[in-house]
């Protein structure tokens, strides 16, 4: 559109020829997906690089699943002999686990949830959401898009390079004078470029919700998946920097001789854990917020009603978004934080549970009267309700500082996040993908196979998960390649629930594929009367741009 | 785990035969343990009081073997105050296939395992079968064939205000009882407390006794028999499960306040111990603290909590608990001495929001009585650092 608008002579001269698929025209093949300025082909983008990241995401934890299937050093040192060729010491093949938990944690983060959510979903349909033709700044979300390919690229290699061993929180000192070698650099690198994806990514949104909403599409108007990602985008906005700041000072401190962490030179290893997890809690709800919005339009949708408590849904995640940023130190509850500041983090964490319980029954309300039909995506947010409580509840647990002594960093913070992400963010990307998937390719998925996904996905995530809480209340630490053989039971019945959860995968990636082969052409709107966004007034696939005459919202 | 609960049984047995029959040399020490243990206020000790055979035993050539075997209230302790306790199943260390919390040994410990146990566990209960018990009735009763007309509600005030202040009520009565341990967490320890200061590295423990003498002991892991060179001493079932056992315990006192100091020399490590109900980072640069009565000999495992690098998984941390007299003649076979009162570190250390009540006071005096019998410092040998294991590569180095 900007571009056409731009040239006025071509403007013209491509007007008086094609003016009936005007709307339709698409540039030629790199053009239009390597120099993309459409929202709609940068979201594919985005969901297609989420896809590929979470296949390697999900294989790294298959890895570490595997290994941890029985008690002892299974298979590290054969695959660390693989990495280094030839053989491998114990010690390079128990510092390949921590590279692989380091990789699977930042992979699924800033690689696959996040580009999923925010790049992916977001990008598709807030414009088309809000009426716009499209993204208030089209060439800087291609940047967007793009900065995370060497982004990628430089994680991915790092492994080739000694490895990042840091956990994904890259706590120093172990990521400052603890590892040496180019390997940790490159993984600050690698989220330096995603960090500021995100944040042009961020802006973008903001700038778009704000400006570029259709005549009558009031804030108060606005579909709940947008509000979400107005709080999102503002959460990326003021908490990624932090993140910069924090990783910068790793690299100085690799590199340059500073100490902000090195107490040596009168700097705080906990200093960097604050700067973290300023970052890192909003970075949570960063993660969870989208899928709420995903959630809040399936679950109208399928029921054939309004979101029950439209106005207490949207501010419930305000308020999420705003505490979210003053709850921090609760993941730091056992580095020695005085008992006035443990009280006030026990206490401000557990009013988080406020605006996530107005949302939980407000979903549960929506459904309450409804006429329900129990289609592949509501089925995945029937589920997220039920997983996302389950996670929710244990972050309650958790949110005591005097008990999280005995939880922290144990399998049960594991399942809790697990229950939260895998099960929480990853139920509700799969509900909005099944529930868009006919809107963005035009093609519906199989029902079937969609149903039967749930089910084995819902069955192996919680074999897998579930019984990390017991390992975690007998007290099995993180990241242990090897563990005392008391916990061998539930850990092996961890590793079928991969298997399980794995088999499920598999029949998702055959409904991808057959359906974008022969799928059933979907309709405009293939939901019915529940469905009233926007998305659902245009074709599917929408056409290359959408509302050259914007519709008017009464 | 049936199976080691039998060895056990019979490690015992083995015991109290050996005694019974005057067996001299190296057993006998052990066994006197096993029939004194009740004495010293071991009550439910006695499986525990097992075995600690001369060939596992981790004898470093400095220690001097004479004042363990010169004083018969502290006969619990091999010659080098090493270990004359066995590992009990169930007690100190995880318990396969099993889905709760581990038994815990400390006030707070028990405090916050009934607060887990009898309020958040009910609570979360609940609240995840409500919501999953509404899911399945409006599923059933709103399904499009059982109502095919859907409402057009979507907005009741008093509904929304009640799901907002009912889980505010519930909140508020879980933060009374959290910051209440939270509290009692925070006491700092009295005076007469015994500190230890424990120091991670990578990728073992060393512990200062800096009121006994400032004497230290460095605790590696134990290796299995297959990982061993020859002549290098491998974990056996006596020094405790796999990847929990270290080759040398700390000893600690029964009943007496513990101040626990950590800190580390290198990256952070997380000095955790489940039935203490403690974690405590160890952070270059900073002193941490933290203190807890245990209140039942035994034998108590923890692990790293913080990663830490390659061996993050191998730096175990083994507690040895034992009655005051006890810990009194291991300390002095560690060449320490036990405190007099009245010196400078058994002044209450002063912490922000605590109080100088009497009640501390008293308490104090009682835990001061509670040590047992007070030491000479004049007579008490110079402080030493002991070899940290036999492995050739030495100290602080299992040679993984």
């Amino acid at each position: 559109m900007t571009d056409t608008a731009l040239n006025p002579s071509a403007f013209v001269a491509h007007d008086a020829h094609a003016h009936h698929h005007d709307a339709d025209h698409k540039p030629g093949f790199f053009a239009r997906w390597f120099m993309s300025t459409n929202h709609k082909d940068i979201g594919t983008l985005y969901l297609i690089f989420a896809i590929v990241a979470g296949i390697i995401g999900g294989s790294v934890s298959g890895l570490m699943r595997a290994e941890l299937a029985e008690p002892g050093i299974q298979y590290l040192q054969g695959w660390a002999g693989m990495l280094h060729g030839g053989s491998a010491s114990l010690d390079e093949s128990l510092h390949l686990w921590n590279v692989l938990i380091t990789a699977h944690g930042l992979i699924m983060v800033f690689f696959m949830v996040m580009p999923a959510m925010v790049g992916g979903f977001g990008n598709w349909f807030v414009p088309i959401m809000i009426g716009a033709p499209d993204m208030a700044f089209p060439r800087m979300n291609n940047v967007s898009f793009w900065l995370l390919i060497p982004a990628f690229t430089l994680l991915l290699a790092s492994p080739f390079f000694g490895g990042a061993g840091n956990g994904w929180t890259l706590y120093a000192p172990l990521s400052t004078y603890g590892e040496p070698g180019p390997s940790t650099d490159m993984a600050i690198l690698a989220l330096h470029l995603a960090g500021a994806s995100s944040i042009l990514g961020a802006i973008n949104f903001i700038t778009t919700i704000f400006n570029m909403r259709a005549p009558g599409m009031t804030l108060h108007k606005m579909p709940l998946f947008v509000w979400s990602m107005l709080v999102t985008a503002f959460l990326l906005l003021l908490a990624l920097p932090v993140l910069a700041a924090a990783i910068t000072m790793l690299l100085t401190d690799r590199n340059f001789g500073t100490t902000f962490f090195d107490p040596a030179g009168g700097g705080d290893p906990v200093l960097y854990q604050h700067l973290f997890w300023f970052f890192g809690h909003p970075e949570v709800y960063i993660m969870i917020l989208p899928g709420f919005g995903i959630v809040s339009q399936i679950i109208s949708t399928f029921s054939r009603k309004p979101v029950f408590g439209y106005l207490g849904m949207a501010y419930a995640m305000v308020a999420i978004g705003v505490v979210g940023f003053v709850v921090w130190a609760h993941h730091m509850f056992t580095t020695g934080l005085s008992v006035n500041t443990k009280m006030y983090f026990t206490a401000a964490t557990m009013v988080i549970a406020v605006p996530t319980g107005i949302k939980i029954f407000s979903w549960i309300a929506t459904m309450w009267g409804g006429s329900m039909s129990f289609k592949t995506p509501m089925v995945w947010s029937i589920g997220f309700i039920f997983m996302f409580t389950v996670g929710g509840v244990t972050g309650v647990v958790l949110a005591n500082g005097g008990i999280d002594d005995y939880m922290q960093d144990t399998y049960y913070v594991v399942a809790h996040f697990h229950y939260v992400l895998s099960l929480g963010a990853v139920f509700s990307l799969f509900a909005g993908f099944y529930y868009w998937f006919p809107k963005m390719s035009g093609k519906m998925y199989n029902e079937f196979l969609g149903q039967l996904h749930f089910w084995v996905f819902f069955i192996g995530v919680n074999v897998m998960f579930f019984p990390m809480h017991f390992l975690g209340l007998q007290g099995m630490p993180r990241r242990y390649p090897d563990y005392p053989d008391a916990y061998a039971h539930w850990n092996y019945v961890a590793t079928v629930g991969y298997m399980i959860m794995a088999a499920g995968m598999a029949i998702f990636f055959v409904n991808l594929i057959w359906s974008l082969i022969a799928g059933k052409k979907a309709a405009d709107n293939p939901w019915g009367e529940g469905a009233t966004t926007l998305e659902w007034t245009i074709s599917s696939p929408p056409p290359y741009h959408q509302f050259e005459t914007l519709p008017k919202i009464d | 785990m049936r199976i080691l609960g039998m060895r056990g049984l019979a490690i015992a047995a083995g015991l109290a035969l050996a005694s019974l029959g005057g067996v001299a040399g190296q057993a006998a020490p052990a066994s006197q343990a096993a029939a004194t243990a009740p004495d010293t206020g071991a009550a439910g000790a006695a499986p525990q009081a097992a075995a600690g055979p001369a060939g596992v035993s981790n004898t470093a050539p400095t220690s001097a073997a004479a004042p363990a075997t010169a004083n018969p209230s502290s006969p619990a302790l091999a010659e080098d105050g090493g270990y004359a306790m066995a590992p009990t199943p169930g007690v100190g260390q995880p318990t396969p296939g099993t889905v709760g919390l581990q038994p815990q040994v400390t006030k707070n410990g028990v405090f916050a395992h009934w607060m887990h146990n009898a309020i958040l566990m009910p609570t979360i209960t609940a609240v995840s079968l409500l919501v999953l018990a509404l899911l399945f009735w409006v599923v059933f009763r709103y399904r499009r064939a059982a109502n095919p007309v859907p409402s057009k509600t979507s907005h009741n005030t008093v509904i929304e205000i009640i799901w907002t202040l009912a889980p505010v009520i519930i909140l508020v009565l879980i933060a009374v009882p959290s910051i209440g341990l939270l509290s009692a967490q925070f006491k700092p320890a009295p005076a007469g407390a015994v500190t230890i200061k424990a120091i991670g590295n990578q990728w073992y423990w060393t512990y200062q006794y800096p009121d006994n003498g400032g004497f230290e002991v460095t605790a590696n892991m134990l290796k299995e028999a297959k990982d061993v060179g020859a002549g290098e001493r491998a974990r056996t079932d006596a020094d405790g499960p796999r990847l929990l056992a270290t080759d040398n315990r700390i000893v600690l006192p029964v009943g007496v306040p513990i101040r626990l100091i950590t800190t580390a020399n290198d990256v952070i490590h997380s000095w955790a111990v489940p039935a203490f109900w403690i974690k405590l980072d160890a952070i270059p640069g900073r002193l941490n603290e933290t203190s807890f009565t245990i209140d039942k000999p035994g034998l108590y495992f923890g692990q790293c909590s913080e990663l830490c690098g390659a061996r993050h998984a191998f730096m175990p941390i083994a507690v040895q608990a034992v009655s005051p007299a006890q810990f009194a003649a291991w300390v002095r076979a560690k060449g320490g001495s036990m405190p007099t009162p009245g010196q400078a570190s058994d002044k209450v250390i002063p912490q922000p929001g605590a109080d100088g009540s009497a009640a501390k006071v008293e308490e104090a005096a009682e835990t001061a009585n509670a040590t047992g019998p007070v030491e000479n410092v004049t007579t008490a040998a110079p402080a030493t650092t002991q070899g940290a294991t036999s492995n050739p590569a030495g100290a602080g180095n299992a040679g993984l």
